[in-house]
């Protein structure tokens, strides 16, 4: 059984027990464990279920790669699902549970899966594709269901997480990423070239593997005391910037990398700190020293708990001072594997035997085992592992080719197999940047081959190098100067001059014989076809999966991964994947090399979604731009809604009124007397210079350069393809300057379309345009009263009829504000839009109001100004427009110039598709039921019994109740519109009901437009 | 004439100690367009209203709180002048300039600024602008655009701990708050490379 | 994450700062021209794998367009230049021969 040692544990503090809970009970560890340790400690041997077959799984790894340990962490707000143990620090009252099991992780009812996938296709390799398609019926009543229960792991939180989190760009000449010994040699000799350095390890420890190898020592000490002491110089170098907890997820484009601080898990709900933060790294160059992972070894029941890899069986004895089991075996092809041995017989566990599947065991590490009395069964492999929820034993058998195992050999009773099939270089971040690998047939893993291409800075040259064991060195001699020189070249690269070399550390290690490829142990009778040997823990991917899909024909790689789901799960196959593919290669005759890797994608493990939004949460989540009047129309009863980047007032509500009764007063108050609007968020360019007139010529489809100074003109803006996409009144407010208006969402895509043709096309022009939307606060006095309302606020300007005639503009001041008075109408009242700088607006907004009383005056919001547009007949970009209309579709003829040589769009309202009779045209809808209100987008058909899919001719663009009219509105895009007047189209709105409308001018209110020329 | 306030008037805050965030109040802000900020015509306009000689590529200089001006592109300065200044100002660059291409434009009401102070300050730059902000990267007297937490800003270094932003005035209450929350006390980076 | 240099303003853009604007030295075809001149000038585009002129705009800083020649495999970054030209300035040209010595531009 799994236990705690009585001593050892070099990350443990045993002076600070703290207490957790596990699926309800209550458990002890310490301070340093992670929860991994801490469960092992506790002899929790199973922790989960696995995804398809519901098998009892256990450990397997102690770090990022473990495919098991996954669990629901934490408790209420704080409850986060797939945690994995083994890289979760333990804190005081942590609470998990278990996953993927109903109803208890002893007794699972989904452990049936396993039962009945021996006899029916479910499950196998492809079962997506091969069973859920007959019968038809099948798959609404049985497959959909029982695949929505089965899918996913782990449960959705369900309440709104309580932390924050964080966003940092850094900048640093050099980036080194993992704080193994080749991290630490890397960083030291970059940063005694004079680069800046930032060092990051994901883990909470310096030293990486160095800390669980006895073996080893480096400068006559061990080698984890040698990477404390590096540590520790680096930290307190001023240049190197050092980070714990910080995981590289990803490596993009030019040396930009994501890394995954982990601020507070260990320490939740610490005042005001992140629980992570996010670092936006720009890097000149990057050293990827990442280390390397144990693969595990393929044979029957090696899921069983108690099998572990045995770099993790070491780590836990030594770095916790746990020990996995009493009674182990080694399982290994390689002598690194030996270390686990020596580490178990130290820790007093009785070590059955090392079963290597070579024929000649003969290094400095088998020769220590030997000297210890330790059996070694050379050239044998373990047929089966026996046990359930817990490893019983394992029988050993001769080897005698790839597809058989000999007779019974020893069986063992044990309670941990310490499994070891070699270890592969962690190149995933290098290669998420278009790093390649090769592989090496002698050490038998890929590694980073930049010959064949690497991560390239913007100069076009490598700015990306994996050192140590990523780069295949898994040796601490050739390690150390792999990663010396890594760091050297990275300063190099970055423009720092190296300096002298520093000492070269000495190592002392046992020599280590060669790796021997071994991809699949064969077993007996009704296990002999790999249905138990498992490749892919946590997506339960058998070796007769692989080769299954490899008999199909699935001879890509990629397409086998995703057959068999391989390396899809959370892990993503970072113990499975280099076993699959080599299983594949060997099914498919074919050579590694050219079987090649899947490809590898950031985030190297799951990173948080907070982590991803960082600051953008909450009331940040998105900059939203608010008027000088914002704080008055919140107090004043505003419902808001977003307009482009604007909050603007929908309505004022009263107390007890709807929004319907409120909307319904605003409309007919400001016809009936007078109501403001806050129109600040209308856009606003100033164009200026001797070009202004010619540029604008261009730019609109009339004419502007003929508009007097004093005067407004409507105008239409079109991109080349011919479609409207701005409007608004255009202000001349001097010989060669121009004030134009643009939709509230609009101005700073106008701006920039202005900007785009000034630069790019039109730059011989003299013309400087500037948005100065915020620089005014704008208000509209609208209705009858509108002219008496602003002369009782005060102002020096002539607001008269004839002085300020329609559409014509005037300067001076309004209660006391400096103010641009412009006569111009969206509501088709009198109607005056009145502009002063934004640091008055508010002040002017009041005076309005306090002059207003006396007439009546109200507020209105968007949803009035809307219902008052369309009486009208008057278009809204986005409602009568998508990116495909036409001015003339809008029958807006009349502001489309035919004088002119140029401008944009024209050219494109000639082709044949915008000149075709059939085109959607605009017209209005009276409804046959005055009281029905179109719904929005409702399509228009001309025959109702035509089988469906019904052909449509068009569509409701805008539709309102009209107060004025007391009757419903709409406005329409129809085929042929203006050819229908009279007509009576149909609109099926679903449930089988057909509202009827009849096709009329969509101007419903004054027609003539008196009620604005007063 | 009704006094004119700024966008946030002037709201202050201490998000942690020894990191102060401030709105300026309103400022007299020009923007002045020319195809040749090296005439001598602007270089003396500028110098005369602002104190300041006009200011090299990416930078800003200043000559008391409110008196200053900001390279915004090749073809345009932000000049800061006491509010009560700014119609004069205007008045002479126009004065100044006339017969050439130009366009000078009261914008005092378009921007807010905000000003940041503090060891920290620049650390809770970089949690949202993707600059160097250490002094190497972003030495006293440099001016960059850029975007931070989701917003268009120009930021400038005007001491070793002493910065200021500006963005459209719509937006002043969101950059308020994000500096607010991002500065908050516990959510210190360290030491990370400014 | 592309790192691209700003010719205008002489700023390092991070990708965030700027915004594409698609192929360079388009020639605008306006009223009088050919439907098939047109239709090219509106839809048709180079898609090459290497050396490729594209538009930039430097929008969250100092607003400029310019242009930048680029490689689409490796994403190197030949250089940039201002956008008030109809074809790549020589130097950029006799930058991108040097390092690709087989560029058929």
């Amino acid at each position: 059984m799994a236990h705690r040692l009585e001593k050892g544990g070099r990350l443990i503090d045993r002076s600070q027990p703290l207490g957790f809970r596990f699926n309800g009970r209550d458990l002890e560890g310490f301070e340093g464990d992670t929860l991994a340790s801490a469960l092992l400690a506790n002899d929790r041997v199973l922790v989960g279920r696995s995804f398809k077959y519901h098998r009892p799984r256990g450990i397997v790894a102690s770090g990022a790669e473990e495919p098991n340990a996954l669990f629901g962490v934490g408790a209420g707000n704080r409850f986060e699902p797939n945690q994995r143990a083994t890289t979760t620090e333990l804190h005081a009252g942590m609470e998990a549970i278990s996953q993927n099991h109903w109803p208890s992780l002893d007794f699972d009812i989904g452990a049936v899966n396993a039962a009945v996938a021996s006899m029916l296709p479910v499950f196998s390799a492809g079962f997506y594709y091969k069973t859920f398609m007959y019968p038809r019926a099948a798959w609404k009543h049985v497959y959909e269901p029982f695949i929505r229960r089965a899918a996913g792991l782990g449960k959705a939180p369900s309440e709104r997480d309580p932390d924050s989190y964080e966003h940092l760009h850094a900048h640093t000449d050099v980036l080194v990423i993992g704080g193994g010994i080749a991290g630490l040699a890397a960083a030291r000799e970059a940063a005694a070239s004079g680069a800046r350095v930032l060092l990051v390890e994901q883990t909470a420890h310096w030293g990486g593997r160095a800390l669980a190898e006895a073996e080893t020592r480096i400068d006559g000490v061990p080698a984890a005391d040698w990477a404390t002491a590096r540590a520790a110089e680096l930290e307190a170098d001023p240049s190197v910037v050092t980070r714990l907890r910080t995981m590289a997820a990803g490596l993009y484009d030019h040396g930009y990398a994501l890394l995954y601080e982990r601020v507070s898990d260990h320490r939740p709900g610490t005042p005001g700190a992140p629980r992570h933060r996010l670092w936006r790294v720009r890097a000149k160059q990057i050293v990827v020293a990442t280390g390397a992972i144990e693969r595990p070894l393929t044979f029957a029941g090696n899921d069983t708990p108690g099998v572990m890899l045995a770099g993790a069986v070491r780590d836990y004895i030594r770095l916790y001072g746990v020990c996995p089991g009493r009674r182990a075996i080694v399982y290994a092809n390689n002598d690194d594997a030996y270390r686990t041995a020596l580490a178990l017989h130290e820790a007093g566990a009785e070590v059955v035997g090392i079963v290597d599947v070579r024929h000649d065991a003969e290094g400095a590490l088998p020769e220590m085992a030997r000297a210890l009395q330790i059996p070694i069964h050379e050239g044998r492999g373990i047929a089966r592992a026996r046990g359930g929820k817990r490893l019983e034993g394992v029988e050993i058998g001769r080897l005698k080719s790839g597809t058989e195992i000999g007779g019974a050999g020893p069986a063992e009773t044990v309670d941990l197999v310490a499994m070891s099939g070699g270890w592969s270089p962690v190149v995933h971040l290098y290669s998420h940047c278009g790093g390649k690998l090769a592989w090496d047939d002698t050490a038998l893993m890929f590694r980073p081959h930049p010959e064949a291409g690497a991560p390239l800075g913007p100069d076009g040259e490598i700015n990306t190098r994996c050192a140590g064991a990523a780069n295949g060195e898994l040796t601490s001699a050739p390690c150390l100067a792999d990663a010396r020189m890594a760091g050297r070249a990275a300063a190099e690269a970055a423009g720092f001059t190296p300096g002298p070399e520093l000492p070269v550390p000495a190592v002392e290690e046992p020599a280590e014989q060669p790796v021997a490829a071994h991809w699949f142990t064969p077993s007996r009778d009704k296990y002999a076809h790999g249905t138990k040997h498992f490749v892919d823990f946590q997506n339960d991917v058998t070796a007769a999966d692989v080769r299954l899909a490899a008999r199909e024909g699935y001879e890509s790689v990629e397409h086998t991964k995703r057959y068999t789901t391989l390396g899809m799960a959370t892990d993503q196959g970072k113990t499975s994947n280099i076993n699959g593919l080599a299983l594949l290669a060997e099914a498919l005759g074919a050579p590694i090399q050219k079987v090649g890797t899947t490809t590898f994608r950031p985030p190297y493990t799951p990173i948080s979604m907070g982590a991803i939004a960082g600051q953008a949460a909450g009331p940040l989540f998105k900059a939203v731009r608010q008027t000088p009047m914002h704080g008055w129309h919140a107090a004043n009863g505003a419902d808001f809604e977003p307009v482009g980047d604007w909050e603007r007032p929908y309505c004022y509500r009263r107390e007890g009124e709807s929004r319907e009764a409120a909307v319904r007063r605003e409309v007919l108050n400001a016809r009936g007397h007078v109501g403001l609007l806050d129109a600040s968020t209308l856009g606003k360019i100033a164009v200026k210079g001797p070009d202004a007139g010619v540029f604008l010529d261009r730019i609109y489809t009339n004419m502007m350069s003929t508009l007097k100074p004093g005067r407004c003109r409507y105008g239409l803006m079109c991109n080349e393809n011919g479609f409207l996409f701005d409007d608004g009144v255009v202000v001349r407010t001097g010989a060669d300057s121009f004030l134009l208006h643009t939709t509230s969402g609009g101005s700073d895509r106008v701006a920039g379309h202005l900007e785009e043709w000034l630069q790019t096309e039109w730059w011989d022009l003299e013309v400087y345009v500037q948005n100065v939307t915020d620089h005014w606060a704008q208000i509209a006095v609208a209705g009858p009263e509108a002219r008496r309302l602003i002369e009782a606020a005060g102002t020096d300007a002539d607001i008269s009829a004839d002085a300020l005639p329609f559409m014509a503009f005037a300067e001076g001041t309004v209660a006391g504000c400096p103010a641009r008075i412009f006569r111009i109408s969206f509501s088709g009242e009198l109607s005056y839009e009145i502009a002063t700088p934004a640091g008055h607006g508010l002040a002017l907004w009041q005076a309005l109001h306090a002059a207003g009383e006396a007439f009546g005056a109200m507020p209105y919001g968007t949803e009035a100004l809307h219902v008052m547009r369309a009486e009208k007949g008057f278009i809204m970009i986005g409602d009568e427009t998508d990116g495909t209309v036409t001015p003339q579709d809008l029958g807006l003829h009349w502001a489309v110039s035919k004088k002119k040589d140029d401008f944009l769009g024209k050219r494109a309202q000639s082709r044949a598709d915008l000149i075709r009779p059939n085109r959607k045209q605009l017209v209005g809808l009276s409804t046959e039921d005055p009281a029905e209100v179109l719904p929005d987008g409702a399509h228009a058909v001309e025959d109702i019994d035509a089988p469906k899919p019904m052909r449509t001719i068009g569509h409701v663009t805008s539709s309102y109740f009209s107060p004025t009219l007391d009757r419903s509105i709409a406005m329409a895009l129809i085929e042929r519109g203006s050819e229908r007047m009279g007509e009576t189209l149909l609109f099926p709105v679903g449930e089988d009901k057909v509202i009827r409308a009849e096709v009329v001018s969509p101007v419903f209110y004054d027609a003539a437009g008196e009620r604005q020329n007063v | 004439m009704s006094d004119a306030v700024s966008a946030l008037d002037g709201r202050a805050a201490e998000p942690r100690p020894g990191l102060r965030l401030a709105e300026c109040g309103l400022r007299g802000q020009i923007t002045l367009r020319a195809g040749d900020l090296a005439s001598s015509a602007l270089v003396g306009a500028v110098e005369a209203i602002t104190g300041v000689a006009v200011p090299e590529a990416l930078s800003a200089g200043f000559a008391g709180d409110d008196r200053g001006a900001v390279w915004m592109a090749p073809d345009e300065l932000l000049l800061f002048v006491p509010h009560a200044e700014v119609a004069g100002a205007v008045e002479m660059l126009e004065g100044a300039l006339a017969g050439t291409h130009h366009m000078a434009l009261d914008v005092s009401h378009a921007r807010a600024v905000l000003r940041l102070e503090g060891a920290d300050a620049a650390e809770t730059l970089a949690k949202g602008a993707p600059l160097d902000f250490s002094e190497a990267g972003f030495p006293v007297g440099r001016a960059r655009r850029t975007h931070l937490g989701g917003l268009a800003v120009g930021i400038w270094r005007r001491g070793p701990e002493e910065w200021e932003l500006v963005c459209f005035r719509s937006f002043a209450h969101h950059l308020f708050a994000w500096l607010e929350t991002s500065g908050v006390e516990g959510a210190e980076v360290g030491r990370f490379g400014v | 994450m592309l790192l691209i240099t700003c010719p205008n303003c002489g700023a390092d853009c991070a990708e965030t700062e700027l915004a594409p604007g698609g192929e360079a030295h388009l020639e605008r075809f306006g009223p009088g021209s050919t439907d098939e001149d047109f239709a090219g000038y509106l839809f048709t585009r180079k898609n090459p794998k290497g050396v490729h002129f594209e538009r930039w705009r430097h929008a969250f800083g100092c607003g400029k367009w310019f242009h930048a020649a680029r490689c689409t495999v490796t994403l190197e970054v030949f250089g940039t230049y201002p956008a008030q030209v109809t074809e790549p300035p020589a130097e950029i040209v006799e930058r991108i021969r040097a390092r690709r010595p087989n560029w058929e531009g």
